[in-house]
């Protein structure tokens, strides 16, 4: 088999690690917790780190007036869903399509996962700023607006007494992972077909 | 009187003796010896790093057992154990009431002596404690994993029961030798007919391997002599356990001359593998009795005490073979065996050097029948046959000896307070070491099993007077931490303990810390009165009875608010912690209460009683600084009339959100 087709097979399929490993995680460290608080997603679920976190991050959140972590989010429907058929659709392409198909898997792939970063960007601002008016503590600006308290897209942050790490996690890698082997599919198939030219 | 002239006269003239020979190691030098070495380095634990041992130090009279580290000696927690204690509930709340029956009614306080670890192979696991109540004879367990007291067991037909808690080497038993014997069974007599009439019994208490549940196996009715400390053996001796006596003169009056008139008391051997075939064979007497069993239940948080109504006791000279008298100089107390399970040490209060026993010495004379006479029909080995060696001039009243695992034995002096090291075998003093003052017992981690951690010793002293600043007529008592690393001893640390730090038991801190417990699992929560939302929680009237189903959380109860109850009402506060995290307990307590307050770990439940005595109302709050919020954790009770009209009724205030 050719080599750009067994990338193009076996990258998409890497993907399939997102049904079991997390795709995200968010840690909050604090003086009090050496333990750090830790949450997982998954593209089916949200996941303690140590049994028990979401419920304290929950406790810890209320103080600000944070909304608590929901059980289930839509997306959690519609993730796996995407995921299965773009799987499917790029092994298909790998056994059937010639290699420009390849780059477009890639860039279908491209923006699908462009849509999830903004989705949980959405999710994470809604979250940390739209705030209970109630709320035991509330915190301001310099300037005077409310200070939000929404987690870092990717990357270190520090709120209040937390800081707030947010990093992909083995499933993320895998799927990157995945998509650069389709993308070096692409490149590895146009060099091949001009070779039999 | 002549004998105690004669006492007072030898103990001055072998102090002088020590002190001409042992001036090296008086009490300034020493002191300063320390400044001026690494001491403090060696005792330093930095802010957030952890000691190398749990120090698991008895509080004498105060009744529990508390937790050092070692080497900082910094305190981590008292256990409460035979006494009620306030700050935890205990013997207050109705979950640990009864912990604390016995068949003389609720009993508040004892006694506590000896801690000792369970082991398996000989080796310490890490499992649980024992530890005895001296007072009203009791042996209670204590579990690591949650340093909480679950079982707590009566001990019948004793008194004074102090040669306990020590365990064999798979924890089959644990030990509850009565000190002070008493007629059998128990009824209207003449003191004075004591000889003869009084037995010592000592109890087996066989503990589950799986669950450690704990139940009197057998009793043996030993002769009216007072029997002080015991060990197990070990290795070769396994199977064996021993206990010193004093007063084998029947004494019952004036102990400190008419017990002192032997030349030599005994140390009991008793082959405890014999008497449990026997008793297994269907051997042994079933006696009436009436003795309390209580046990903790971890998932139900709640005790329950059972009356026991008869125990099984063995005659020893039904036995033969099992139970020997091993001669042994002048009230002995110490009874310690060595890792490898030869040596016996006898530590004779009154005599000048100390006893070794050996135990293959003593089956050889077992053997061949190399008896002094008997006591009550239990032979006793002559006292050549089984001596080891013996130490000389090691110092005045030997109490208790340690060993390090490298040879090397340590026994405190009372009398010269001092500890002195000396070599197994060749019987020779080492190194002695002034103790501040009046040394008890000490204790080397891991000292009662095959493998001591030989790193340092804990002494533990009877007297303080100038090593602190004074608070008044009573003066911290105290424990003294010493490196056995080198040859020479050296002392690093004095450290207070509460009560009298009468005996301890230690272990390296890594066997037990990662068992330990970090909460109680809410959905494993069995409490008859647990709710475990705050949707669930209400208020219910029966009678004159009320009872709040409470929750609590960071930072409110739930109910907060309740009224309708009536002067006269007795109100049962059921307290449910919903928090599932490491270390945030909650408290609560209620204005007029007549107990103590409760102090409840995440995903636990207690109960305590109120009583509505005045109309009005009434706060209760939270007592443990749980969140920043803690000083919001409040609510009331309005208690109106007897025969008002006003509902029962409450508030779910607070979060709106159920979090669950
Ligand atoms: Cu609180």
């Amino acid at each position: 088999m050719k080599k750009s087709k067994l990338l193009m097979i076996v990258g998409p399929l890497l993907m399939l690690g997102l049904f079991v490993f997390p795709l995200w995680n968010i840690t909050l460290e604090a003086p009090q917790y050496p333990t750090p608080l830790g949450m997982n997603m998954h593209i089916n679920k949200f996941s303690d780190v140590h049994e028990f976190d979401i419920k304290n991050i929950n406790l810890m959140n209320h103080y600000v007036g944070m909304k608590y972590i929901p059980e289930t989010i839509p997306e959690f429907t519609i993730f796996p869903i995407v995921i299965g058929v773009m799987v499917v659709l790029g092994v298909l392409i790998g056994f059937f399509a010639n290699y420009k198909w390849y780059l477009a898997w890639f860039v279908l792939m491209f923006l699908l996962g462009a849509a999830g970063i903004y989705d949980f960007y959405l999710w994470e601002y809604d979250y940390g700023h739209n705030l209970d008016p109630k709320a035991i503590m509330s915190f301001k600006n310099p300037d005077g607006s409310p200070m939000g308290f929404q987690p870092p897209l990717l990357g270190t942050k520090n709120i209040l007494n937390f800081v707030a790490h947010s990093y992909p996690r083995g499933g993320a890698y895998m799927m990157f992972t995945g998509m650069f082997m389709t993308l070096g599919a692409f490149f590895i198939g146009k060099k091949e077909a001009g070779e039999n030219n | 009187m002549k004998t105690i002239f004669k006492y007072f006269i030898t103990f001055t003239v072998v102090s002088s003796w020590l002190v001409s020979c042992g001036d090296v190691n008086s009490g300034k030098s020493s002191s300063q010896g320390a400044l001026s070495t690494n001491a403090a380095e060696k005792v330093y634990v930095a802010p957030g790093e952890h000691d190398d041992y749990y120090a698991f130090i008895s509080g004498g009279f105060s009744g529990q057992l508390a937790v050092y580290g070692l080497p900082s000696g910094r305190l981590f927690k008292v256990i409460p154990v035979f006494s009620v204690d306030a700050e935890k509930a205990w013997g207050f709340n109705e979950e640990t009431k009864p912990m604390l029956n016995t068949s003389h009614g609720f009993i508040p306080w004892d006694d506590s002596h000896h801690p000792d670890i369970s082991q398996t192979a000989g080796e310490l696991d890490g499992r649980w404690v024992f530890i005895n109540g001296n007072n009203t004879p009791r042996i209670a367990k204590i579990d690591l994993t949650t340093f909480e007291t679950t079982e707590i067991i009566e001990v019948p037909n004793s008194a004074g029961n102090h040669s306990s808690s020590f365990v064999t080497e798979n924890t089959e038993y644990v030990v509850a030798g009565t000190r002070f014997s008493v007629p059998f069974p128990q009824r209207d007599m003449p003191i004075s007919e004591y000889k003869g009439n009084f037995k010592g019994a000592l109890s087996f208490i066989s503990v589950d391997p799986e669950d450690g549940r704990m139940d009197i196996k057998f009793q043996i009715m030993m002769p009216g002599f007072d029997y002080d400390l015991s060990h197990p053996g070990r290795g070769a001796s396994h199977g064996w356990f021993f206990f010193s006596t004093y007063n084998t003169e029947e004494a019952n009056s004036l102990l400190e001359v008419n017990a002192s008139q032997n030349d030599k008391d005994f140390i009991a051997a008793i082959n405890w593998k014999k008497i449990e075939e026997y008793v297994n064979n269907g051997g042994g007497k079933k006696v009436p009795a009436n003795y309390a069993h209580n046990v903790y239940d971890e998932k139900t948080h709640t005790a329950t005490s059972t009356m026991k109504k008869e125990v099984l006791v063995v005659d020893p000279t039904e036995v033969p073979g099992a139970v020997y008298f091993m001669p042994t100089p002048k009230s002995p107390h110490g009874c310690d065996v060595d890792p490898s399970g030869e040596y016996i040490v006898g530590s004779g209060k009154l005599a000048a050097e100390l006893t070794v026993h050996s135990f293959s010495k003593m089956i050889k004379a077992i053997e061949n029948e190399d008896f002094d006479g008997d006591a009550y029909g239990i032979p006793i080995l002559s006292y050549e046959s089984t001596l080891a060696g013996a130490v000389k001039n090691p110092g005045l009243g030997p109490l208790h000896t340690e060993f390090d695992g490298k040879g090397n034995a340590y026994t405190t002096f009372f009398i010269s307070s001092e500890v002195v090291k000396w070599k197994l075998g060749t019987w020779e003093v080492l190194d002695r070491k002034k103790t501040f003052y009046s040394v008890g017992h000490l204790m080397i981690p891991g000292g009662n099993s095959r493998k001591p951690f030989g790193d340092y010793v804990v002494a533990m002293n009877k007297i303080t007077k100038d090593r602190y600043l004074p608070t008044g007529p009573e003066v911290t008592q105290s424990a003294q931490l010493y490196d056995i690393s080198g040859e020479k001893m050296e002392l690093l640390l004095d450290f207070p303990t509460v009560g009298e730090p009468h005996y301890a038991a230690g272990i390296a801190a890594d066997i037990v810390a990662k068992k330990s417990k970090k909460f109680f699992r809410l959905e494993e929560n069995e409490h008859k009165h647990a709710v475990k939302s705050e949707a669930e929680s209400k208020v219910v009237r029966n009678g004159n009875e009320v009872h709040i189903y409470m929750t609590m959380i960071r930072s409110h109860f739930a109910p907060d608010n309740i009224e309708g109850i009536q002067v006269g009402d007795k109100v049962y506060f059921h307290v449910t912690n919903l928090e599932q995290d490491y270390d945030v307990p909650h408290g609560i307590s209620m204005i007029g209460a007549n107990t103590s307050e409760l102090l409840i770990m995440p995903g636990q439940t207690e109960s305590f009683v109120w009583e509505a005595k005045q109309e009005g109302v009434w706060p209760f709050y939270c007592t443990d600084f749980c969140s920043a919020l803690h000083q919001e954790m409040q609510g009331y009770i309005r208690v109106s009339p007897k025969g008002s009209n006003v509902p029962i009724s409450f508030t779910l205030d607070g979060d709106p959100v159920d979090i669950e």
